[in-house]
């Protein structure tokens, strides 16, 4: 049985990292769900000045034709202008890179940032696109057909959890 | 059991036909789809790359400038391509058929058929007989159905009034002759609003509407008692050649909406009008633009509503 890493103390390390990079330019926008979770926690660690920027990719992805619409998209709340800004995208696990794309896509739809880095709990591998993340947690290798997904308690506490792909 | 004409094998909206008869799950997922588009027509790029390639033909038997021009702007805002068609001075006029029309369009590499059309039931024909990646919406069909103006009003009460649960809606005028009114009615007690009042004079309410799970009231003041939100029918003024009615002046006496009249409902209750408007024959001009009217973003509204509803019919 694979041994995931705490979730929480993936997160504290990644704020720790990123705490020094941290500018008067620099904003953050997580991508839901687990992303945002991600993103609600590494926010005030960091002290950023802007407001955080939650964004749903679901108006941008590229299986659109092959599985339509998803069907609770959530409102995408970008409350900063993104132009010149030093923005950290948050998502909580890297595989194909597809849902990256998407997100780079949507965001310059708001403008034009100064730069992007990327900031994931986890790398899984597994890339389809050339894409690849500036701040990772954990570098986990994951068996094909299983899903790895960042899961949110009761209490708020963040853990990551492996299923099999055929039972979502 | 026959299937729902509007629903694919699998339950999901494949076109959209008629608000009565959709599940209440889906009605949701159209008012929550939209609620995302919502924040996309905020923004300065106004555009999302999910229709691109695809082509959205308007089909207008009828005129109409407001829900034409709302698809249009949804379509453009979902980037697919639109072709308006106003077929009054078109084909129809020189004798093709509707279903012949239709077959030249869908020749045409056709994805979505927005139809307008006088007579009830047409856009249902129409869905009969297109393709299987061919969707259809209904923007208006005669005296039955015109769901995504029912949509963008649930969608309006919605937003004002949070849920429905606890609502009073008075719906107030020509029920008769209303397209709006069925689709809202039917709509507003799938979603559950547990007082649904039609408010008008006998001539102009459909005989056994209360089987609609609605209550009657031929007094205006009586109806509006402490309503949630009022929505103001047009009344048509072919009505009043009609018979049905003895003058617009009179109609506006019993029927209109004045601050008077809208002082009986609740404090913060919401005015709807699905336009356009008879200003001083159903509503006065201080209630049309006085601070309980939300007729201007119900139009706004249409937008997200119909960017949800054709990027959905599209996946499916």
């Amino acid at each position: 049985m694979l041994k995931l890493p705490e979730a929480e103390r993936l997160c504290e390390q990644l704020a720790a990292e990123l705490r020094p990079r941290v500018g008067p330019k620099s904003a953050m926008v997580g991508l839901y769900t687990g992303g945002a979770w991600l993103a609600e926690r590494l926010h005030p660690m960091l002290g950023l000045k802007t407001p955080l920027g939650l964004m749903d990719i679901a108006f941008y992805r590229d299986d659109y034709a092959a599985r339509g619409l998803k069907h609770d998209p959530k409102r995408t709340k970008i409350p900063f202008d993104v132009n010149g800004s030093e923005l950290l995208l948050v998502d909580d696990v890297l595989y194909s890179g597809r849902t990256i794309r998407a997100a780079m896509n949507e965001l310059f739809d708001y403008g034009r940032p100064a730069s992007i880095s990327l900031v994931v709990l986890v790398d899984r591998g597994g890339r389809q696109l050339p894409i690849c993340a500036q701040h990772i947690g954990a570098r986990v290798e994951v068996p094909p057909g299983m899903r790895l997904t960042l899961k949110k308690q009761d209490s708020g506490k963040l853990t990551l959890a492996l299923e099999s792909e055929r039972a979502t | 059991m026959q299937r729902n004409p509007q629903l694919n094998e699998k339950g999901e909206l494949q076109h959209l036909l008629s608000i009565e008869g959709l599940p209440r799950e889906i009605l949701l997922q159209i008012l929550d789809t939209a609620e995302s588009f919502a924040g996309v027509t905020e923004r300065e790029v106004k555009k999302v790359p999910l229709l691109r390639g695809k082509s959205v033909f308007n089909l207008f038997f009828e005129p109409s400038t407001r829900t034409r021009t709302t698809f249009e702007i949804a379509a453009k805002r979902l980037s697919a391509d639109v072709i308006n068609l106003n077929i009054t001075v078109s084909s129809a006029t020189k004798g093709e058929s509707l279903l012949d029309t239709v077959a030249n369009l869908s020749a045409m590499q056709a994805d979505i058929f927005v139809v307008r059309h006088e007579s009830s039931g047409a856009p249902f024909l129409i869905a009969r007989h297109v393709k299987p990646h061919e969707h259809v919406i209904n923007a208006g069909d005669g005296r039955h159905s015109h769901p995504t103006q029912g949509l963008l009003d649930l969608f309006t009460i919605r937003h004002y009034k949070k849920d429905f649960s606890g609502l009073t809606v008075a719906i107030v005028g020509d029920v008769l002759h209303s397209r709006v009114a069925r689709s809202l009615i039917h709509g507003l007690t799938t979603l559950g609003a547990p007082e649904v009042r039609v408010i008008g004079p006998q001539t102009l309410l459909p005989a056994g509407v209360e089987a609609l799970g609605v209550r009657v009231f031929h007094d205006m003041r009586e109806g509006l008692a402490d309503c949630d939100v009022v929505v103001m029918l047009r009344l048509q003024n072919e009505r009043m050649r009609g018979a049905l009615l003895p003058s617009a002046q009179e109609y506006f006496k019993h029927y209109g909406l004045t601050a008077d009249k809208l002082a009986l409902a609740k404090r913060d209750a919401i005015v709807m009008h699905p336009g356009p408007m008879n200003r001083g024959v159903e509503i006065d001009s201080t209630v049309a633009d006085g601070p309980h009217s939300v007729i201007l973003p119900q139009v706004t509204f249409g937008i997200a509503v119909r960017m949800a509803v054709m990027s959905i019919v599209a996946g499916n």
